[in-house]
């Protein structure tokens, strides 16, 4: 018998008989699963072997398993489909474990599938066993650990319904290899409700009408949209766009939000936060309705909570319930998806009697142009040391002009930031950084996700030179697969933003943040048969930028970056928004770090 | 709606009914102690063998922002059917069992004896130089009784841990 995957015979109930490894792959195949991202190995054989003889789902090979997380988590956020990952038991399983956290921090729908050592061998210490299921409870959303070849096919349609609703997340589903072997039953999907996890998504309608009534009321109001927004689909996206224009409020992303509102948008007024513009953060502060749509009052966003936006009523809708009254206390609680809530308060507004007060909301966006004009990015370029800041506004320039569709993954520090400073986003899923978590490394194996759910589009991964190095073996997964991201590495010879810090917290004193020994990064690219390119004077980096982008292939191009250049504005840690430091040269809020700030992050 | 203001702290009885499955009391375990929150007693048992549910009560205490967010975070765990802040949501009963050992002879033994009357704690083991006591009520009942044994010759306590539910006719299940 061949284990080539079957479509179910419609309307049949008696259950086939299969083997776990091919219960699983139909599991997927029923879940609409077309790519997964593995790493082979003992546990896993099973499973491997039953791919091998089927088409219908492709196989990524990684080079590492925390490259295959990431790589699920860029094909999830760049589609809005559940990224699915396949990992070996023991290291197979740990070395994903950072993946996991970093989508649990960024609420990715990833189903992480481990191989576990035979079930009458756990608990003995064999060969490659970890506990996974108790190393990863606080890594994911949910966890699995199938002991019954009866509940296999529930677990795996269960842990899809997980991972997607309410708010999304990594579940790892451990499947131990005689459950792998063995044979059982294939059941499909359940049409009836979860037993017990069932989140609310419909708002409740009186919220929304409270909701309303302050928003209408406000004479100076902001909308700060965050991920969740990107998270409900692009129909919430769109929604945010038509609520924003037809109230004529000021909106603002975070992070994790760039691009669920477009940049080029008059009323956009960049991103907040800690690297956030001027105008965002002063906006936040000074504003007396707020509506948070889809973002969790994070510390890189409030700054320091006791001045965190003192004089406004705070709206807060979320997914989650225990996202809000978390850091802080709000007027109006909506639980709900954020499209839903959107189109709810859509509907509300129109129905609403009360008339908005336009005339201060024309003075409210006369002060806000005012703090615009601040200039808060502005840079000069001059002579031959290119600018990152440059390098990045280039960079959006020349795709722009391109008019390809393009999508962005980072890496983390100082690029990661002048990436979202620099580089505007018109659409949601097409910017994927690793916001909660922070993790270095995280930048090229996204990216190798995306452009394998997107082959025709540019895929770019706007890198440091010491992150690059973290997730570097995923040059091999680029060129096996023929893969053309192009990794735009901003070296500046440091680990940038640990340096910054150093500067301005900690004297000056560079230890060890310096990026000693670099490998030479044309050659590198070049022994894993991608094109390499190097780019040393400000006259040449436009010609580089192009020769990146023409390439049909994998490119690293290695751009020299000024060495010293700190990343403004930023609200140093502990500090309140109107106490931002703006770059030298301009004037404005000046603070000094505290030493209760210094013990933040 | 919690004022994160409101620094002062309340002791909150939550009750959780849970899907009866491996691994669900490592999961309540670690949300309190990743999220750095107490735990002043939990007790947990299958109280429905059909419907696979357990029960457990959690005793804890915190400013009201962090029990509404303890709630909350109980709330979104998958196997969680429901929370109830039974000290929230109306009058309840708690209860604790103890088993306590007292070791002693002649007017010792005699004066444990009588408090264990006082106390209404019946005798479950005996020997010439030692009793077993079983107790059940309030916390601060077993307390005190713990107190009054102490210099008489308390060897040593065995408590069970907070059982609670609401009075009246409503349950946690509507
Ligand atoms: C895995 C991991 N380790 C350490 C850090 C702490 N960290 C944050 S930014 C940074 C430096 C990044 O350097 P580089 O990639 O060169 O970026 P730059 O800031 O120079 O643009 C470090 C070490 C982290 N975020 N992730
Ligand atoms: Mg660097």
């Amino acid at each position: 018998m061949s284990a080539t995957l079957q479509t179910p015979p419609q309307g049949h109930e008696t259950a086939r008989t299969m083997t776990g490894a091919e219960i699983v792959l139909q599991a997927l195949k029923d879940q609409g699963v077309e790519v997964i991202f593995g790493y082979p190995g003992g546990a896993v054989l099973p499973l491997y072997d039953a791919l091998f003889q089927q088409n219908a789902i492709r196989h990524i090979l990684v080079r590492h398993e925390q490259a295959a997380v990431h790589a699920a988590e860029g094909y999830a956020r760049s589609t809005g489909k559940v990224g699915v990952v396949l990992v070996t038991s023991g290291p197979g399983a740990t070395n994903a474990v950072t993946g996991l956290v970093d989508a649990l921090m960024d609420s990715i729908p990833v189903i992480c599938l481990t191989g576990q050592v035979p079930t009458h061998l756990i608990g003995n210490d064999a060969f490659q066993e970890a506990d996974t299921t108790g190393i990863t409870r606080p890594a994911t959303k949910h966890n699995y650990l199938v002991k019954d070849i009866r509940k296999l096919a529930s677990t795996v349609h269960e842990a899809f319904y997980v991972s997607k609703n309410g708010r999304p997340g990594p579940v790892v589903i451990d499947l131990p290899k005689d459950i792998l072997i063995g044979k059982g039953p294939y059941t499909e999907a359940p049409q009836t409700p979860h037993r017990s996890y069932r989140p609310q998504t419909e708002p409740d309608a009186r919220a929304i009408r409270d909701a309303v009534a302050l928003l209408k009321g406000a004479k100076r109001p902001i909308v700060y949209a965050g991920g969740g927004v990107i998270n409900a689909g692009p129909e919430a996206s769109r929604l945010l766009g038509e609520f924003v224009r037809m109230t004529g409020m000021p909106c603002t992303n975070t992070l994790m939000g760039l691009g669920a509102y477009p940049s080029t948008d008059p009323q956009f007024l960049g991103m907040l936060g800690m690297h956030g513009t001027y105008e965002a953060n002063l906006a936040m502060h000074g504003c007396d309705v707020m509506l948070n749509i889809g973002a969790r009052f994070d510390d890189r966003v409030t700054g320091r909570l006791n001045a965190f936006s003192p004089g406004s009523k705070k709206i807060h809708a979320d997914i989650d319930p225990s996202s809000i009254n978390k850091n802080v206390k709000v007027d109006v609680a909506v639980v709900g998806d954020a499209g839903r809530v959107l189109a709810a308060m859509i509907e509300a507004w129109k129905q609403d009697g009360q008339q908005q007060d336009r005339g201060a909301l024309a003075g409210w966006w006369r002060q806000i142009d005012e703090w615009r004009g601040k200039s808060c990015l502005h840079y000069v370029q001059e002579g031959s040391i290119i600018k990152p800041q440059h390098a990045v506004k280039r960079l959006y320039e020349i795709t722009r002009e391109m008019g390809r569709d393009t999508f962005i993954t980072t890496e983390v520090g100082q690029h990661q930031m002048w990436a979202a400073q620099y580089f505007g986003f018109e659409q949601p899923n097409r910017w994927m950084t690793s916001g909660g978590l922070g993790t270095m490394g995280y930048g090229l194996p996204a990216a190798m996700g995306v452009q394998i759910a997107h082959p025709d589009a540019l895929v770019i991964d706007i890198a440091g030179e010491a992150s690059i190095l973290m997730n570097i073996q995923e040059m091999g997964t680029l060129a096996q697969y023929r893969l053309p991201v192009k990794v735009f590495i901003l070296n500046n010879e440091y680990m940038g933003m640990v340096r910054q810090w150093q500067e301005l917290l900690h004297g000056s004193r560079y230890s060890e943040s310096y990026s000693a020994a670099l490998p030479d990064f044309v050659k590198l690219a070049e022994s894993f048969h991608a094109r390499g390119i190097r780019v040393t004077r400000a006259e040449d980096l436009d010609a580089g930028i192009r020769e990146m982008l023409a390439h049909p292939g994998p490119v690293i191009a290695d751009i020299a970056v000024a060495k010293d250049e700190n990343c403004f504005p930023m609200i140093p840690s502990g500090a309140a928004h109107n106490e931002m430091i703006l770059a030298p040269g301009q004037t404005g809020g000046v603070a000094g770090v505290t030493d209760e700030g210094k013990v933040l992050v | 709606m919690p004022d994160p203001t409101d620094t002062s702290y309340r002791n909150a009885t939550i009750a959780v009914l849970v899907e009866n499955e491996a691994g669900i009391l490592a999961r309540v375990v670690g949300l309190f102690s990743g999220r750095g929150y107490n735990i002043e007693s939990l007790t947990v048992a299958p109280v429905d063998e059909n419907r696979r549910l357990s029960r457990i009560t959690i005793v804890t205490s915190g400013t009201d922002m962090v029990i509404e967010q303890i709630k909350a975070q109980l709330d979104r765990l998958v196997p969680v059917h429901k929370v109830s802040d039974l000290t929230l949501e109306g009058p309840h009963l708690a209860r604790e069992m103890m088993l306590i050992k007292v070791v002693g002879k002649g007017e010792n033994r005699m004066e444990a004896l009588r408090l264990a009357d006082a106390f209404r704690a019946r005798v479950v083991d005996a020997t010439t130089e030692s009793l077993v006591f079983e107790m059940t009520g309030a916390g601060d009942k077993l307390d005190a009784f713990i107190d009054l044994m102490r210099p008489i010759g308390l060897k040593e306590v065995s408590r069970t841990g907070v059982v609670a539910i609401a009075r009246g006719a409503g349950g946690l299940l509507a």
